[in-house]
């Protein structure tokens, strides 16, 4: 069986699969039982000064597909609302019953750089293996200056990080907020502060729906909403980005990586880590369905790794990263196109009306004497779009085929069509 | 998921005949369970898990295959949007007797057999239970009438029969603004909505409740106790309203032609089950101990199901060709045998045994012989006290000498005009698709748009 065990920014972890800091790691209770599930570590809810803040009541609203089925969640809470000493006795008291597990404390302040010291070097004295900063929080916080007011202007992102940083001697998570122009900045400032690593993202700013009784964004808290953080497998394809951006980044390779956003199953957790992850952290997965997720996360990655090979994390961890390149760089002769197997079609037409109102009207729709319906791609016209393929309800009835045209790899660049090409 | 044989299973016989509690010896408990809804409606929950296994297919097959050409994909997405009652409008729009063709259309042979996950060997979409759901939810909500009635256009129409294919009609050239009057031989409305459908199928007097709902439109007066021919004449029709249309049904049912089939206990089918259908305590319905039911369509199965729900010690349904050619669907046929009916093929009737009542009958066997249906000349006898007939049913012949005919039927053109100027027909009375409650209400709608186009164009459409 594959080796789970890794190293998060030098953090040693029996898994890569982390929950996230929020109401799963609030209290002594849920971080016992998380870890009897088989989690390889907590990132404690944030943690603040004292008085702890005060949360409202109707807290959360949801994305759903027709199906009833939560896409995302969105949520209005805030950090930990217990003092500060109740949360940091409780981590003490785990960190004694768990000694192979990862605690990290999660912290927020003011932008003052006293506060942020002792408030790091308290947490630190607790015994956690390392400080997470939530610079990302995009609701209600920010409106105090913290969170994600924070998190958006990369000069504060690189001060606060270096004043934890002064102060401790453990490994120092900059946590990123998704709601900037671009990643890098925020990441590279992190760097310069002298993160450890950089765990993103927090949750997106969002209102998820409109209650229309109420006319009022959900969750609705007596007759008006504000805008939350939006989180759960719709953020996935976003995190996915930004992990990509920050380790195909000449300035920020080299810069660990905790990835968070809509992890859900042991495959979410395999594109992560194929993309440079170290390590992953799991929220909503856990809201949603209960800490034994973790079951199969860790026992479907592991049957995955057996199965190609990789007997450890590290045999496969960052191999999709160079694949990902500027558009520039894609090979403007490589053609593929649909073909539609006419033995498992089951007739619906959904492709043919997929690419004949919004495509290139490249399936052909006849209808037999005997009725039977055929769908058939006429190749001169299919552009390779996918859509088809994609929408197709039939496992494997539609393939994409790529088209041996003999041609080199050429990019736009390079293409002679293109206006700008630079004579060769 | 497979919701279908949900009760399609055996009656509950837990008490035998009992003389002494009525006729049939059935506890209320009992006729409670066994005449409840043979397939259960969907709860919000299952409406929505099944709606959400329909592909939303393109130029979708199943809306080919419904006769009234529901927008199935559309129905059912909107049961997904959680638009219940735009759903609903959609059904009600092609077919405004949605609500009966989703419990009795025989769904096996229509939509649900051209849902394309058959293909796949998948289950088909439950076409029928979400079009229950999504009607049955507008029904129960009331309120306004969903359609809205044209501006008056000044026209008058006669309907003779107020069944499905009479109501439609009806109910569709109201929409149009025409004023719309219906002659009902009964004392009720609804036609075998009210009293031919099995009891299981129909439920909570869902046929009046339905009714009730279509005249909601407005602008349609039903007149009870009027029959054409007797106390109506086709001509004072014709000459006092601007159009007449004919959804008659078929009043009269063939016979046998055996020596003794007047005698007590020998009965046609259709007036057993109007019998089963009318009583207000179906205890008191006497379906016999030994009863043999003649025919192969779902009259047969239906009375044969009932008879035996209402405990009945045997019931067997006698056909003289095989099951190939049984006009009840698959579905029907097995649900008379998990029911405990005795299906016997290729036997004919050839006499019927008893004095004053009948006491048993004598079947020859049939075979087929290059390829004809023969007797063999061997028989065999089952005793019974009571025989039901359902063998075919015709237009009342005394209907028929003012029209041309089509085989037993009324002759109608494409635009469903008989031979007679100004008078329009539909539904069982003409030879359209097969006799079933939906073609009927297909007929009532397309006749309206005929006449409603004959009407405002002031001659041929
Ligand atoms: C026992 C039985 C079970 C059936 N089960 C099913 C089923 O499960 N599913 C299905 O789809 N179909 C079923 N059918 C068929 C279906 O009921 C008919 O196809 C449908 O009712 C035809 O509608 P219609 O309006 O043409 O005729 P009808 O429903 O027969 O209505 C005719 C109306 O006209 C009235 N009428 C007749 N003569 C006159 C007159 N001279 N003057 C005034 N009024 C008159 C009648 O009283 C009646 O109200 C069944 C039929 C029977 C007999
Ligand atoms: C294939 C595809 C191509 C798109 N191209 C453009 C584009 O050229 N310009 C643009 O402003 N938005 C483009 N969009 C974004 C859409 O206009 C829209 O903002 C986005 O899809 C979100 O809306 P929706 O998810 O509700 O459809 C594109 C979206 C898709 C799916
Ligand atoms: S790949 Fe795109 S263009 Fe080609 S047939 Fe499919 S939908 Fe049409």
């Amino acid at each position: 069986m594959a080796d789970l065990r890794c190293t998060i920014a030098g953090v040693e972890s029996i898994n890569p699969f982390w929950l996230a800091s929020a109401p799963p790691t609030d209290k002594y209770i849920n971080v016992v039982r998380a870890f009897e599930a088989g989690w390889g570590g907590v990132v404690w809810k944030t943690l603040g000064e004292d008085p702890p803040v005060i949360n409202v009541s109707s807290r959360y609203g949801v994305h759903k597909n027709g199906n009833q089925a939560i896409l995302g969640i969105n949520n209005i809470e805030l950090i930990t609302d217990r003092p500060l000493e109740t949360n940091l006795a409780e981590i003490r008291q785990i960190r004694k019953e768990w000694p192979d597990r990862v605690i990290i404390g999660s912290m927020m302040a003011v932008i003052e750089e006293d506060v942020w010291k002792s408030l790091a070097v308290k947490i630190a004295d607790a015994g956690v293996q390392g400080i997470e900063l939530n610079l990302g929080c995009p609701h209600g916080m920010c409106e105090r200056g913290m969170g994600s007011a924070i998190g958006q202007v990369p000069e504060m992102v690189e001060k606060v990080t270096r004043w934890v940083k002064d102060v401790v001697d453990i490994p120092v998570f900059t946590k990123l907020t998704p709601n900037i122009t671009n990643i890098l900045w925020s990441a590279e400032a992190a760097q310069a502060g002298g993160a450890d690593a950089v765990s993103l993202i927090n949750t997106v700013n969002s209102i998820v729906s409109v209650d229309l009784d109420a006319m009022a964004p959900n969750p609705v808290v007596d007759g008006k909403g504000t805008h939350g953080g939006y989180c759960g497998s719709a953020v996935k394809p976003i995190a996915l980005n930004m992990v990509a951006e920050i380790a195909r980044n000449p300035e920020t390779r080299t810069l660990k990586m905790s990835a968070i956003g809509g992890i859900e199953t042991w495959r979410d957790a395999a594109e992560f880590l194929a993309l440079g992850a170290e390590g992953l952290q799991v929220c909503t997965a856990a809201m949603l369905y209960g800490f034994r997720i973790v079951d199969d996360m860790i026992a479907g990655l592991s049957d995955w790794m057996d199965e190609k090979g990789y007997a450890s994390i590290e045999d496969f961890r960052g191999m999709a990263t160079p694949n990902v390149v500027d558009w520039n760089a894609l090979n403007m002769n490589f053609d593929t196109k649909a073909f539609i197997n006419p033995d498992k079609c089951i007739e619906c037409g959904r492709c043919h009306i997929a690419c004949e109102d919004t495509s290139h009207q490249a399936i052909e729709f006849a209808v037999a004497e005997d009725g039977k319906r055929s769908f058939t791609v006429i190749d001169e016209d299919c552009v390779g779009c996918n859509l088809c393929e994609l929408i197709c309800p039939v496992p494997d009835c539609i393939e994409m085929r790529p088209v041996d045209n003999g041609k080199p790899y050429l990019t736009w660049p390079e293409h002679p069509m293109n206006p700008m090409k630079t004579a060769d | 998921m497979s919701l279908r044989p949900s009760k399609a299973s055996g009656p509950d016989e837990t008490s035998g005949p009992d003389e002494t509690s009525g006729q049939n010896g059935l506890s209320g408990e009992d006729i409670d369970k066994n005449f409840s809804d043979l397939h259960d409606p969907l709860s919000l929950l299952q409406a929505k898990a099944e709606a959400d296994r329909c592909l939303y297919c393109y130029d979708a097959p199943c809306i080919e295959a419904c006769p009234t050409s529901i927008d199935i994909p559309t129905f059912i997405h909107q049961i997904r949007t959680d638009n219940m009652v735009g759903s609903a409008k959609t059904i009600l729009s092609q077919n405004i007797m949605g609500g009966t063709c989703a419990r009795a259309c025989p769904t096996e042979i229509l939509c649900e057999q051209a849902c394309v996950l058959n293909v796949s060997n998948e289950q088909p979409v439950e076409i029928g239970l979400l079009q229950r759901h999504a009607v049955d939810h507008l029904l129960a909500k009331g309120g306004a009438h969903p359609f809205e009635r044209g501006p008056d256009t000044g026209k008058r129409i006669a309907v003779v029969g107020a069944g499905p294919a009479g109501l439609s009609c009806a109910h569709r050239l109201a929409v149009y603004g025409h004023s719309v009057t219906v002659f009902e031989a009964k004392a009720k409305p609804g036609g075998l909505n009210e009293y031919g459908l099995a009891a299981y199928k129909m439920v909570d007097d869902f046929a009046q409740k339905e009714v009730e709902f279509l005249l909601g439109i407005g602008g349609i007066e039903v007149k009870y106790n009027q029959s054409l021919g007797g106390t109506v004449a086709l001509d004072t029709l014709r000459a006092d309203f601007d159009a007449v249309y004919l959804g008659i049904g078929l009043g009269a049912t063939n016979a046998l032609g055996l020596a003794g089939e007047d005698m007590d206990g020998v009965m046609d089918a259709v007036d057993f089950i109007e019998e089963i259908r009318q009583a207000d305590d179906k205890s008191t319905v006497n379906a016999g101990r030994n009863v043999i039911v003649i025919g192969a369509g779902n009259t047969a199965i239906d009375a044969a199901v009932q008879a035996k729900r209402l405990s009945a010690e045997t019931v067997t349904l006698v056909y003289r060709r095989g099951e190939a050619q049984m006009s009840a669907t698959d579905f029907e046929v097995n649900l008379a045998r998990t029911n405990g009916v005795d299906v016997r093929l290729f036997a004919s009737p050839v006499k019927i045994q008893g004095e004053g009542h009948v006491t048993g009958m004598t079947f020859e066997r049939n075979a087929i012989e290059g390829g004809k249906l023969v007797g063999t000349g061997t028989t065999f006898a089952l005793p019974a006290d009571k025989v039901f007939k359902a063998i075919g049913q015709k237009i009342a012949p005394d209907m028929l000498k003012d029209f041309v005919l089509d085989g037993h039927k009324i002759k109608v053109n494409d635009r469903f005009e008989t031979s007679l100027d100004g008078v329009f027909a539909g539904g069982d009375c003409i030879k359209s698709g097969e006799d079933l409650t939906v073609q009927a209400v297909e007929d009532g709608k397309r006749a309206a748009q005929a006449i409603h186009k004959q009407l405002n164009t002031g001659g041929e459409a």
